[in-house]
């Protein structure tokens, strides 16, 4: 018999959302990316593309555009008619505002940063100054027929070109006024089609309009004439998305057959100055439409239905090739939407607007190392908890011993009671949580289940006793004057005395929860952290950087330990250094407090390397549980792409 | 009579006219092909060859316009030498000795004073060249190495501003100016996705910095800002399934032409994948790709030994058809009795009829008549047997396609030959004639005999005789064949059959032993069996031997039976491959092969004796051979060559090499029709042009004949040779206007003693030799014209010299004339 028995458990059913927009910021090397269910998520690309922030979604807000303005204030704006600034300190929404034009399909920042631009369904283009705490509507330019479904400012800031149905219209932003109107071409393959809808544009310096439409169509225009200089046929379907690097020197557009092509302006002899842009390499890294594109200095990013976030570098522009130089693709999010009760067996699945629990299902058979054993007690699905209202849920907990379960979602708490008896559970509601506990950010129960742990989106940590079927607030830890970061990850000791506390950019606080006070503070690393743990007995904090880094502190020592200081002296094994999902959780194995678990989007030390891996835990000493969840699964679920001829069927 | 030198084994055409791109002329109206060691000159309107180019003495393996006079062509070979030519008038011009094996020739109008070559060490040269008629070039500089030998993966871009070499994974890119080479790899085998990478061919945009490479897998990447090792970016065209064979820009570079097995000429249209055109059907892989620098045609040559002019609209105008050699030949060789022309195994399903006085396909018939599905591992079906019948009014052929041991279809088709049409249209088609494959098939060729026989032996161990009958009905007149008689012998085999001459006796042999039949009653006259294996060859003797019957069998023994005495006559030692008949005489041809080679035995089935051996006329397998009369009968008085009198032999080797015997020196065999062309150009040479062109002659003889009678001596601009030369030569050949006048005066003076003028030039010439040496420049002028109206009324010597090579000569004739003054 193995040293670990196994649960493989696939039946959780998470499909991530699709990709609706990104934006790709180069003051700060990040990349805001927003889903269909209005979740906007924040990458950093510096930090091994981590997933540091993310903003939980509405059912209301779907976000059409997305757009980085005055260095590093988000906006985003949907089909609800709303712009909306997100507090990237804080983690939450600082305001919305109505643009009054009905949904609005396209934004764009100016190239000073300024001045926002939005496109509604009226037809209306509407300018917006961006003032250090607010925007404020400035004018209308000339409305259009039908609705503006893609914008984009000259560099100069002059004018700006706006992609509607059938046609292009270029505007002059002093006067407001269209300079011209460009008709697109609605003929497709020889055959007309009702309508040829400009996805996108795309304004460069020297007066070039690059537009993409429904047609398969990518051409360029000359805005001083209006006319079209250039048509590249290259889809059968829609091309929906366009962007263009910095240097106008090459672009990439994404169709909806899944294809991300690149044109680059390339020299048409080698001692002539003559330019022309040449369609160069096409990849295909999805299977569905590819909604979105951006273009880094050194790498494309695409997304789209398939939920994938694919970064593919530019060979050319990448200094040396190491892992960097790798294709990237992100398709689950970098948090544990998965806690498990220990000693019930219970598995607490969180989806984006219900929680599910599970029991594990249990055998009776042994078997030799690497043998599937029959189930002699199916896995049951207890309980399917709805959550009230629109919003997304942020995060879930169910307590070690299993009868508690909290969730939290931007507006509201919950806190539930569960009462087993034989097979049947029931539920309650704790209510009247207190009017400071509204949201959380996480949520943490003590290893006796004796306290509820809430790290709120205020920069509080809050300590909750909990006792039969009531509650307790006990403490509540103030973030340090000046300071709102949010925390985002917590981890206790099994001991129950020590709780750690770690935000998105600042070092891990630890705290005594018996005499309420914080203890120290591990010093801050370059890297976000991406998961931690308090060892048993010993109680060293084990902290995981996006560099794959980890470093093991004592607490009561208030210092790295001898391992950490060795290992940091040595340096991981190269392999380890390149893996590129980060780390989402730790555990330890209660016999042997030598050894860490670790485990990433894919790997769990060494064992699984085929399939996705969502949560690993140990339930004790012999028996681990992984949740896997099949990409094919995921696919299976999405809508069905545009079909294609593939040769040789 | 001809002089009678040593027998040769010499190539009689057929030769590929698809192993380089064919390259065509600045004006669109030639196409210049290589053919074995020859350079081919079709005219692209209409197909017909205008000229042969012949002086190498090995393959030809490349040929270029000479960029800087575009009616002059370069050739190179195997040889070692590069040859300029006029092609027009089939002339060569110079001849550059290079030394080593010439494997591809690249002009370019850049370098105006080199060419490039590939040579074996697998490096292209630069070579320099000065301007006489036969130099050394010694200049070699090497540009690439490490390079692919074919020229397909050779191309020069931008004007000369780089060149591009492809080998296996790499793109090699070499700048003429920096003197630099850039190397792109792909990814190689190791990758299963990329196992199929390797490059096949590269062509380069004649305008922008763009190079087009086709590769294994089918795909096509078009390379651009290649000057930068890292910065460079290539994109995908991919519409082939398997392998691209050629590529090529179109002149202004806005299309590109891509072909490979799937015998689809692809036009991908500003080098974009949604935007392509096709011509299909082409009938066999492209194997080439040109066009013409005019811009209004492409053409494509294919395995088929085929290359199809087309147009820029992508409609094909003209099919300039070789033999073909595409697969592997069943029915042997076999003389269409009307046209004279060679028929065997053409186009999947089809007989070719090869001309081979002209060296050309005159047409095919489609045999098995249906969609050929070029697929590899399909098993098709396959002509197998052919035979010509009475006079060449039948034509029995059999196809078969056996997909397992037990499945077996059979068919056989009689073709009769329709007079209206010219052509054989089907008669009878007999499905399952025997239950097994047919291993022989021959028709009664006597010429009493009343009603067409035909007998087929098959493996199934029985022969069936085939008769003519009467198959009206009420609604028409026909005729169609039934099986008149089927005979066996103890189950044997059927291996081979064979009509006497007279049509009188069948023998049939089955396995080892040979029956001989009575053809008017079907009865077994009597056997013979000599117990030395089974027999591979029968054949009756001819003429005054047709009391004789031969049969070569496989443990190597020549048998020759008496049939009167019913007796073996002789045998011999001799493991005979081929055995022919000559139609014409009592000879028959053995081709005996042995470890070393092939050897010809010529006897008569009367003597033992051979009449004529030749010992290793090839190194390979020979597999089959025929006889073919002669249209005008040879009067070899040589008893060794008496058997080529009346009948010429060809046969074909392995490697599909079609061979034959010649007494003649190639340069006395290849007399074409150019030379006599050449006076009267201009006209492309159609069939009617000869037509007309021979009645223009009698006309001409007619006139020539009045007039003499009528006038006296008024000379007729088109007689005087002089004027016709001058009239006819290429501008860019003639010599300058002051020259030819003096000339042209001369000519049209009317001398009323062709003897004493002739005599008088001498004499001056002698007197000025007299006078002095020094005053060279002035004599040059008059010396000039006496050896112009020498060479005028004089025969046919050549006439076009240049300034140094006639100062050279009259140098020669000075000397010997004062050697001749001193005796």
């Amino acid at each position: 018999m193995g040293e670990f028995k196994v649960h493989r458990v696939r039946f959780f059913n998470y499909v991530p959302s699709g990709i609706r927009c990104v934006a790709y910021n180069n003051q700060s090397n990040r990349l805001a990316v927003s889903r269909t269910d209005g979740t906007v998520e924040i990458y950093n690309l510096s930090a091994n593309y981590f997933q540091e922030k993310f903003f939980p979604g509405h059912e209301s807000r779907a976000t059409e555009a997305l757009c980085w303005a005055e260095g590093q204030r988000l906006f985003s704006a949907g089909l609800n008619g709303e712009i909306m600034e997100y507090d990237l300190q804080a983690l939450n929404i600082k305001y919305a505002m109505d643009a009054f034009g009905g949904p609005i399909w396209s934004m764009a920042a100016s190239p000073s940063g300024s001045q926002l631009l939005v496109g509604c369904e009226d037809g209306s283009v509407k300018l917006f100054q961006i003032t250090p705490d607010k925007i404020q509507f400035e004018r209308n330019f000339d409305r259009q027929k039908s609705r503006i479904l893609s914008l984009s400012w000259h560099p100069s800031g002059t004018h700006i070109a706006a992609g509607s149905i059938d046609y292009i219209s270029v505007f002059d932003v002093k006067s407001g006024s269209a300079v011209h109107k460009m008709i697109v071409d609605r003929q497709y393959m020889g055959v007309s089609k009702r309508k040829c809808i400009v996805w996108g544009v795309a304004f460069l310096s020297d007066g070039t309009i690059i537009s993409v439409d429904s047609a398969g169509k990518v051409q360029f225009w000359d805005s001083a004439t209006g006319t079209l200089v250039k048509s590249h046929l290259i889809a059968n379907a829609d091309v929906q998305s366009i962007a263009v690097a910095d240097q106008e020197d090459s672009f990439v557009v994404g169709t909806a057959e899944g294809t991300v092509f690149h044109f680059q302006l390339v020299p048409v002899t080698s001692n002539s100055s003559e330019k022309q842009w040449v369609r160069t390499k096409p990849f295909q890294h999805h299977t569905h439409d590819v909604r979105t594109v951006a273009h880094s200095p050194t790498a494309l990013i695409s997304g789209g239905t398939d939920t994938h976030l694919v970064f593919r570098p530019l060979m050319e522009k990448v200094e040396v090739k190491n892992y960097d130089a790798a294709l990237r693709k992100i398709t689950f999010p970098h948090r544990c939407l998965i806690s498990c009760s220990k000693k019930r067996q219970l598995l607490l699945f969180q989806f984006a607007h219900h929680l599910e629990l599970w029991r594990l299902g249990s055998t009776v058979a042994t078997g030799k190392n690497g043998d599937t054993l029959p189930l002699s007690k199916n896995a049951d699905h207890l309980l399917h908890l709805k959550t009230k209202g629109p919003e997304n849920i942020i995060c879930s907990c169910i307590s070690p011993c299993g009868s508690w379960i909290a969730y939290s979602t931007v507006s509201r708490f919950f806190l539930y009671r569960l009462n087993y008896e034989h097979d049947n559970i029931s539920l309650k509601r704790v209510s009247k949580m207190p009017a400071f506990l509204r949201s959380a950010l996480q949520i943490l129960f003590s290893e006796d289940s004796t306290k509820l742990f809430v790290a709120s989106n205020q920069g509080a940590l809050h300590i909750v006793q909990l006792s039969g079927g009531s509650f307790k607030h006990l403490h509540a830890f103030q973030p340090q004057s000046g300071t709102v970061e949010a925390m985002c990850l917590l981890a206790v000791s099994p001991d129950g005395n020590w709780l750690a506390a770690s935000g998105t950019s600042a070092g891990v606080h630890v705290y005594n929860v018996k005499q309420l006070k914080l203890h120290c503070t591990v010093p801050a690393y370059n890297f976000p952290v991406t998961a931690m743990a308090i060892a048993p007995n010993t109680n060293n904090l084990v902290i995981a950087h996006s560099d794959q880094q980890v470093f093991e502190y004592s607490i009561p020592d208030k210092q790295y330990t001898d391992w950490s200081r060795t290992v940091q002296k040595q340096g991981f094994h190269h392999l380890w250094l390149q893996r590129d999902t980060p780390i989402t959780h730790i555990s330890f194995h209660p016999k042997r407090p030598m050894h860490i678990l670790l485990h990433d989007a894919y790997m769990f030390c060494i064992i699984d390397k085929s399939l996705p891996l969502l949560f690993m835990d140990l339930l004790d000493e012999r028996t681990l549980v992984a949740v896997e969840r099949p990409l094919d699964d995921i696919i299976a679920q999405l809508p069905p792409p545009i079909k294609k001829k593939k040769f040789g069927t | 009579m001809v002089e009678e030198e040593n027998i040769r084994v010499v190539r009689c055409g057929g030769s590929e006219l698809n192993f380089r791109r064919a390259v065509f002329s600045a004006d669109s109206k030639y196409i210049f092909c290589v053919s074995g060691d020859f350079v081919k000159v079709y005219s692209t309107v209409t197909e017909e060859c205008v000229h042969i180019l012949h002086g190498h003495r090995n393959l030809v393996t490349g040929i270029q316009l000479n960029p800087n006079n575009h009616l002059q062509l370069y050739s190179c070979s195997l040889d070692g030498t590069i040859k300029l030519w006029d092609y027009i008038d089939g002339i060569l011009i110079k001849t550059f000795i290079v030394g080593c094996k010439l494997h591809a020739l690249f002009t370019l109008a850049q370098a105006e004073d080199s060419v490039f070559v590939i040579v074996n060490k697998e490096k292209p040269v630069k070579l320099p060249k000065s301007s006489s008629q036969e130099v050394e070039a010694k200049e070699l500089s090497f540009v690439l190495d490490y390079i692919n030998q074919s020229p397909k993966c050779i191309a020069f871009g931008n004007e000369g501003v780089y060149v591009a070499a492809v080998r296996e994974f790499y793109l090699s890119v070499y700048f003429f100016k920096k003197k630099t080479t850039s190397r792109f790899t792909l990814s190689s085998s190791r990758n299963k996705k990329h196992a199929k990478n390797n490059f096949t061919c590269v062509a380069c945009h004649p305008t922008e910095d763009c190079i087009a490479s086709g590769h294994m897998d089918g795909k096509i990447r078009l390379w651009r800002n290649f000057y930068d090792d890292k910065k460079y970016t290539y994109t995908c065209l991919h519409w082939h399934h398997d392998m691209v064979m050629d590529l090529a820009f179109s002149v202004t570079g806005t299309s590109l032409l891509s072909g490979g097995r799937e015998s689809v000429l692809v036009e991908w249209r500003d080098a974009t994948e949604k935007n392509k055109e096709f011509l299909p059907r082409l009938g066999a892989t492209i194997e080439h790709i040109s066009v013409s620098p005019a811009g209004d045609l492409f053409c494509t040559s294919h395995s088929d030994n085929k290359i199809i002019i087309i147009h820029r609209n992508l409609e094909a105008s003209a099919v300039i058809q070789g033999l073909v050699k595409d697969r592997s030949i069943f029915t042997g060789l076999m003389i269409d009795p009307r046209t004279k022309a060679l028929v065997l195994n053409g186009k999947p399903g089809h007989l070719q009829f090869y001309s081979l006085q002209s060296d050309k396909q005159l047409y095919n018939l489609d045999i098995i008549q249906q969609e050929y599905i070029n697929d590899y591992g399909l098993i098709q079906i396959e002509l197998t047997k052919a035979a010509f019948g009475c006079f060449g009014n039948w034509l029995a052929t059999v196809e078969q396609r056996q997909e397992k041991e037990t499945e077996l279809e059979l068919q056989m088709k009689l073709w009769m030959y329709n007079k209206k049409t010219q052509g054989f249209i089907l008669n009878t088609k007999i499905n399952m004639p025997h239950e097994d494959c047919i291993t022989a098939l021959c028709f009664c060729n006597a010429e009493k005999s009343e009603q067409p026989t035909l007998v087929t032996a098959s493996k199934d161990g029985y022969f069936k005789v085939w008769i003519l009958t009467d198959d009206s009905d009420i609604y028409k007149k026909a005729v169609g064949w039934t099986c008149d008689f089927v005979g066996s012998y103890h189950k044997y085999q059927a291996t081979n059959c064979c009509f006497s001459e007279d049509g009188s006796l069948l023998a049939v042999s089955f396995e080892e032993i040979v029956t001989i039949w009575d053809s008017v009653t079907w009865e077994l006259k009597c056997t013979f069996c000599q117990r030395a294996g089974k027999i591979r060859h029968l054949c009756f003797g001819r003429l005054t031997c047709s009391k004789y019957l031969l049969g070569a069998t496989e443990n190597g023994i020549l048998c020759c039976w008496n049939l009167l005495s019913c007796a073996l006559e002789w045998n011999a030692k001799l493991n005979v491959r081929v055995m022919e008949p000559d139609p014409n005489s009592e000879n028959i041809a053995a081709i005996s092969q042995s470890s070393v080679g092939s050897d010809l035995f010529v006897f008569k089935p009367s003597e033992p004796r051979p009449l004529y051996i030749q010992k290793g006329i090839s190194r390979e397998k020979v597999q089959w051979g025929v006889f073919v009369p002669r249209d005008v009968p040879e009067s070899f008085t040589s008893e060794a060559y008496q058997w080529l009198n009346r009948s010429q032999f060809y046969f074909l080797t392995k490697s599909q090499s079609l061979l034959t015997f010649s007494t003649k020196s190639p340069e006395e065999k290849l007399t074409p029709t150019s030379k006599q062309l050449l006076a009267e150009e201009s006209l492309p040479t159609t069939p009617f042009y000869f037509i007309l062109g021979k009645h223009r002659q009698q006309q001409d003889e007619k006139l020539n004949e009045t007039l003499e009678n009528e006038l006296v001596q008024l000379p007729l601009t088109e007689n005087i040779p002089a004027i016709s030369e001058l009239l006819h030569t290429p501008a860019h050949v003639l010599p300058s206007a002051a020259f030819l006048c003096s000339m042209f005066v001369n000519s049209l003076l009317l001398s009323k003693e062709t003897k004493s003028a002739k005599e008088i030039p001498e004499d001056v010439d002698m007197e000025e030799e007299k006078e002095s040496e020094d005053s060279d420049e002035e004599n040059d002028f008059t010396e000039k014209v006496q050896d112009t109206s020498n060479t005028g009324l004089g025969e046919d010597i050549i006439h076009q010299l240049s300034k140094s090579e006639e100062k050279e000569l009259r140098k020669f004739r000075k000397i010997d004339y004062s050697w001749i003054a001193a005796l």
